[in-house]
């Protein structure tokens, strides 16, 4: 009984203190937040599926640690909805001021999702931090919108993604000229049934190529730029599925399955399966070169009229017990040093959300300078960038893909 | 030294597996006959003190005009052997003497009841040494001379029984209960193991209750017979 | 004290169990405050039933419940019948035991290896005997009604009944029974199904309710395997309660009673199976039928184990030569180039994993082994018997699926502030540690001889001293195989770990599914190796220690084997 009674009053004194940092920093004075950072430790949960990142985590876990007294805890993710799934959990709970995650990597249906409940720190924070003074807002403009939900400062950009293509140069003979876009693409499949085929949504790379597909085959893409009109949504969409519909019997099994995911989709091209796989970043087909995943004659290649591409985010919950540490390393991740570092190939080759051109000196030329490996493209030829759809179209086009072609015959 | 039992009545449901009164004498052998199934082993787990709780039974067992019907069995100082010698698979031979040898004082009065001969009270279960002496005096008093270390699946079916019967003595009972101890042993050892049992409890003073299907054991054994079934 | 143990032990397993069903009952019919859901309706059920291919869904979780079962149960069956007490039968029981420790996902991804059209046995043949340079475009991984995912349930569920079933056969004394049959001139295997399977089978009964359950609601091996259009019941479900959009967690709440549902309804099928087997074997058993053509039954189950073996170990060797694989490619029969790049870079980082998972391990493993021992010993101390319904709670976890009840766990653990500590992880473990134990030691606890501590009692020993010294040193190896394989049960916990554990406790094998999440064959490799090692250590040292203690007890060594 006696143990009850403390556990239960062990609880209420974690509850205070928890409530007791429930209180917003004061971000106009930046070195109280470094204060109070100190010798917190900060749980980022990010997806764990690849080691290049998974080491440029734990290298920016040394850096705050060495430079703020930050003590940074990378939780590997398998899907990023789990850290979502548990912040409802602790919220469900009651746990409102000691939560078990800092910092999410997130974006997209995440961001919205966990917004939309309420999920995160608020008022917004990112744009106060110290380094944003060196972010790309004018010419990146996803930085603030996340799939055209305004960020409003809840989440930090971090780095910067393009849909890219790549195939094996070293079966040129067998796999025909490279289609240029979504309808030439359709045009190859037929030509080369068999040969391709997409993750299955709502894979989030899976959903990606669909809205690549809806964008290039929509008629006034500017209605994919406002929430879907549910009575406008099939005729939008006839064009896109009717393409799908004659692609599907020429992709990979017929299209009665699909892969899970990009790195499934990789490994099909690894495994000599089919011709082309794409991915999110341009460097993946440099990184999956250097770790034996893919042979060196692979190489990348875009749509001409453009891809779509995003900016993935840091986000903070509304209930973390770290707050300052957490914005201690959002501020960290978007310094020069850190992007530098996180744009080189060797390390992760992810694209900086930072304006180079803008930095001073000492970290504008090392990124110049940076080789960005044998199968990465150069921003100069990286192609026009598409934006992305409201973040409803994506739902809407998982459910009807779902329900178009999720049960095969 | 005297086993006493009373009115005892052993019954399963409704119906009544063994009725009797008796009253075994020091070094006296009281012989249960009885088929199988007549309920003679049930009779012996009930003076042991491990009836199932299946069973109903009612009356009293007196050992040494001490009542022991309700006690908890390791208090009874009733010893039992069993148509197997059980010797402990785990422990070599003189481990498993040791293990029935009591740790610290010896109970007053009782020692030379339980110890082999030429082993007096005042040494008993003072040190390991001691108790490994007592062990070993034990073997050698069965014939079994330097088998302290041996692991017990070596013996023969003889050395075997009569380690057990050895191992039984050093726990210094008050009474031997057999439950068909000599069944599974061929024709001519079973005759030797025989004597040396009853001889062993004669000089020990110590009351026998015999279970048994076979007349040979009722007649060696000398003393009255009850016919169960 | 010990009077306590069963109420414990029913407390541990029961407890969290029904509070986890409780907490994903309310969220499915729409009551989760915290999501907006205050109002109980149907709406999520509604919202369920149109999911395209949801009936599909089901039926394939329920088919792989029933086959894996069916077939796994006959092949250890007529391979027992078949050739029990021959060469090739010792030869098998030696190697199917450590098959035991691989996880179900390593299993998985060497057999997805071995069989896909761009797997190592069609680049063994290619391109000279197939003429394929390209592999070529047939649906066998992932395969619509789910086939290969059952094969890739079953060879893994064939060791694990056999194990039972070996363990089970002495107290039934088969070769006196079968050898009686068989000199009144019955076959094989018609004498050891008509005299010794009846009596094995209720013995391995549990066992066979834990493999529909597992099968019908598997999670690792039906992404890995399974068909994908649509997937089965429990890998949708877990998508749904992943889903970015939150209102869809009412509705895999939903799906996780139907999961429930699905497999009660495998179950309920299984067993009036087994009466119209039962009432078939009777006609057949008075027919006087003799059955001694019996040549091809043997083969046939001999190949069946055999190859199930085969593909584990293939699977495992396969995986084991691409944790060292460079570059890769169809059509080579090996890798281009050997590297031990992976395991160097892995191999720093597993540190913190192992450990944890070794605490973790251990410590349910201790509480499991300590509780089964208190209600085992409580039994054998007052001649009862937890019987009947009660130990059906006692079983729960192994029968009740784990998505069904896992996330409303962890709201739970979290309302009583139990969250994310090394002590709730330990507890959601020992949940599912706990009845294995209990499984694995109360047959052979029940199976010791009474009549040696009876003959301890009457020397004097205390009923204590008795435990220590006799009871528990003469089930020693029983104790510690049940020890072994709780620890490999503790290892091998996915879902729960990371939910409870809120990703703050990684374990070896919450790593290796984030790592496998990449995809890389090479990554997949090694974790899946260092997965099976640490319940392999434990199986080693569950044989060696016994046999080391008692080199010199011929008995004890004769009743282990």
């Amino acid at each position: 009984m006696r143990r009850l009674a403390r556990s239960v009053l062990a609880a209420f004194a974690v509850l205070a203190a928890g409530l007791a940092s429930g209180q917003a920093a004061d971000l106009s004075d930046w070195a109280s937040v470094e204060k109070a950072a100190r010798g917190q430790t900060v749980y980022f949960n990010a997806w764990g599926g690849a080691r290049n990142i998974n080491d440029y985590i734990d290298w920016a876990g040394d850096e705050v640690e060495k430079r703020y007294g930050v003590k940074l805890v990378h939780v590997k993710l398998d899907d990023t909805a789990n850290a979502v799934a548990k912040v409802v959990a602790e919220k469900a709970a009651g746990h409102d001021g000691d939560g078990t995650i800092d910092l999410i990597w997130i974006n997209g249906e995440n961001f919205a999702a966990m917004k939309r409940q309420d999920l995160l720190l608020a008022p917004g924070w990112a744009d106060k931090l110290p380094n944003w003074r060196y972010v790309d807002w004018k010419t990146k403009p996803t930085v603030l919108t996340d799939f055209t939900v305004p960020t409003d400062g809840q989440e930090a950009p971090w780095g910067m993604a393009k849909l890219v293509f790549f195939n094996d140069t070293a079966r040129d003979a067998e796999t025909g000229e490279m289609p240029d876009s979504f309808a030439d693409l359709v045009d190859w499949t037929q030509a080369f049934p068999g040969r391709f085929t997409y993750p299955a949504p709502p894979d989030f790379m899976g959903s990606t190529f669909l809205k690549q597909a809806l964008i290039e085959s929509v008629e006034d893409p500017s209605v994919l730029q406002k929430a879907v009109v549910e009575t406008e949504f099939d005729a939008v969409t006839a064009p896109l599925f009717a393409a799908l519909d004659a692609m599907h019997p020429n992709l990979w099994r017929s299209g009665r399955t699909f892969p899970k995911n990009k790195e499934a989709l990789r490994q099909l091209l690894a495994d000599n399966e089919i011709d082309i796989a794409f991915a999110f970043s341009p460097a993946e087909a440099s990184n999956a070169i250097a770790s034996h995943e893919l042979p060196d004659t692979v190489r990348s290649f875009i749509f001409s009229g453009g891809t779509l591409s995003n900016t993935h985010f840091v986000a903070i919950p509304y209930n973390a017990a770290a707050k300052e540490g957490s914005l201690v390393v959002a501020n960290f991740l978007i310094s020069p040093q850190a992007q530098l570092h996180k744009q080189d190939p060797k390390v992760w080759g992810d694209p900086t959300v930072l304006d180079t051109n803008a930095l001073p000196d000492e970290y504008r030329e090392p990124f110049d300078a940076l080789d960005l490996g044998v199968a990465t493209l150069k921003p100069s030829e990286l192609g026009p960038a598409l934006a992305e759809p409201h973040a409803s179209w994506m739902e809407r086009l998982e459910k009807e893909w779902t329900r178009r072609y999720g049960v095969a015959n | 030294m005297s086993l006493e039992l009373d009115d005892i009545s052993i019954r399963l449901q409704d119906r009544e597996l063994i009725s009797l009164s008796a009253s075994i004498g020091p070094g006296e052998v009281l012989t249960v006959m009885g088929p199988s199934g007549s309920g003679k082993s049930t009779l012996l787990a009930f003076v042991a003190g491990f009836l199932d709780p299946a069973f109903t039974a009612s009356g009293t067992v007196r050992l040494d005009g001490l009542e022991i019907t309700n006690m908890p069995a390791n208090l009874r100082r009733t010893a039992m052997l069993f148509q197997d010698p059980m010797l402990f698979p785990h422990m070599s031979v003189g481990e498993n003497l040791l293990f029935a040898i009591r740790a610290g004082r010896a109970i007053p009065g009782k020692v030379e009841a339980g110890f082999p001969s030429g082993i007096t009270k005042q040494r008993a279960g003072a040190s390991w040494a001691d108790r490994r002496k007592i062990a070993e005096a034990a073997l050698d008093e069965a014939g079994l001379h330097g088998f302290f270390d041996r692991d017990p699946a070596t013996l023969s079916g003889g050395q075997k029984a009569r380690a057990a019967l050895m191992r039984v003595l050093l726990s210094q009972p008050g009474a031997l209960l057999l439950d068909e101890p000599f069944s599974k042993l061929d024709t001519d050892r079973r005759a030797r193991v025989r004597d040396f049992v009853f001889e062993e409890a004669r000089q020990r003073k110590l009351p026998v209750l015999l279970v048994t299907h076979d007349a040979a054991d009722a007649q060696a054994a000398g003393g009255a017979v009850v016919t169960l079934g | 004290m010990l009077a306590l143990a069963p109420t414990l032990a029913i407390l541990v397993l029961a407890g969290p169990i029904l509070i986890g069903l409780l907490a994903t009952a309310l969220p499915a019919f729409n009551y989760f405050p915290a999501l907006g859901g205050s109002q109980f309706s149907l709406d999520p059920w509604r919202e369920l039933v149109v999911m395209p291919g949801l009936w599909r869904s089901a039926l394939i979780s329920l088919a792989a419940g029933l086959v894996t079962a069916f077939i796994a149960l006959t092949s250890v069956a007529a391979f027992m019948a078949g050739w029990s007490q021959t060469r090739l039968f010792r030869s098998i029981q030696h190697l199917v035991s450590p098959l035991l420790a691989v996880p179900h996902a390593a299993t998985a991804f060497g057999l997805a290896f071995l069989l896909a059209p761009s797997g190592w046995l069609m680049r063994l043949v290619s391109p000279e005997l197939t003429g394929f340079s390209r592999p070529p475009d047939w649906l066998i991984v992932h395969d619509t009604f789910g086939l290969t995912m059952m094969a890739g349930l079953i060879v893994k569920e064939i060791p694990f009944l056999f194990l039972i079933a070996l363990a089970a056969l002495p107290q039934v004394r088969p070769h006196d029974f079968a050898a009686t049959a068989t000199s009144l001139g019955y076959g094989r295997i018609a004498g050891f199904l008509h005299a010794v399977w009846p009596q094995l089978y209720p013995q391995l009964r549990l066992a066979v309710f834990a493999v529909i359950a597992y099968s019908s609601s598997a999670v690792d091996v039906a992404i890995i395997l399974g068909p994908t259009n649509p997937a089965p019941l429990a890998v949708r479900l877990v998508g749904w309660m992943n889903d970015p959009d939150l209102k869809m967690r009412f509705v895999a709440s939903a799906g996780a009673l139907l999961q429930l549902a699905v497999t009660a309804a495998a179950l309920l099928l299984w067993l009036s199976a087994e009466r119209l087997a039962g009432l078939i074997h009777g006609c057949v058993r008075v027919s006087g039928r003799r059955f001694t053509r019996e040549k091809t039954a043997r083969a046939v189950s001999a190949g069946a184990i055999s190859m199930a073996a085969f593909a584990v170990f293939a699977g495992l060797a396969l995986l084991a030569l691409w944790s060292l694989a460079g570059y890769w490619a169809f059509p080579d029969a090996l890798p281009r180039s050997i590297t031990a790049a992976t395991w160097m870079h892995e191999m720093p980082v597993l540190g913190r994993p192992l450990g944890i998972t070794v605490a973790i391990g251990l410590s349910a493993t201790l509480i499991a082994v300590a509780i089964t021992l208190a209600c085992l010993e409580f039994e054998t101390r007052t001649a009862a018997r937890v019987k009947g319904r009660a130990l059906m709670i006692l079983y729960l976890p192994l029968i009740v699926p784990q998505a069904s009840f896992v996330f409303g766990l962890q709201l739970s653990f979290l309302w009583v502030g139990l969250g994310a500590s090394f002590g709730a992880l330990v507890l959601a473990h020992l949940v599912f540690v706990l009845p294995y134990v209990m499984l694995s030691l109360a047959e052979p606890w029940h199976a010791a001889d009474p009549r040696y501590a009876r003959a301890a009692r009457s020397m004097g020993a205390s009923q204590n001293l008795v435990f220590w010294r006799i009871r528990a040193p003469m089930a020693l190896a029983a104790i510690l195989v049940a020890a072994a394989v709780g620890f490999a049960v503790s290892v091998g916990q996915y879902l729960p770990t990371l939910l409870i554990g809120a990703g703050r406790w990684p374990t070896v094998t919450t790593e290796a599914v984030a790592l496998a999440s990449g995809g890389d064959r090479r990554v997949i490799g090694v974790f899946a190796f260092v997965q099976m090692g640490l319940p392999f250590l434990g199986f080693v040292l569950a044989t060696l220690v016994p046999a080391i203690a008692f080199a010199r007890r011929r008995d004890m060594r004769a009743a282990n084997a």
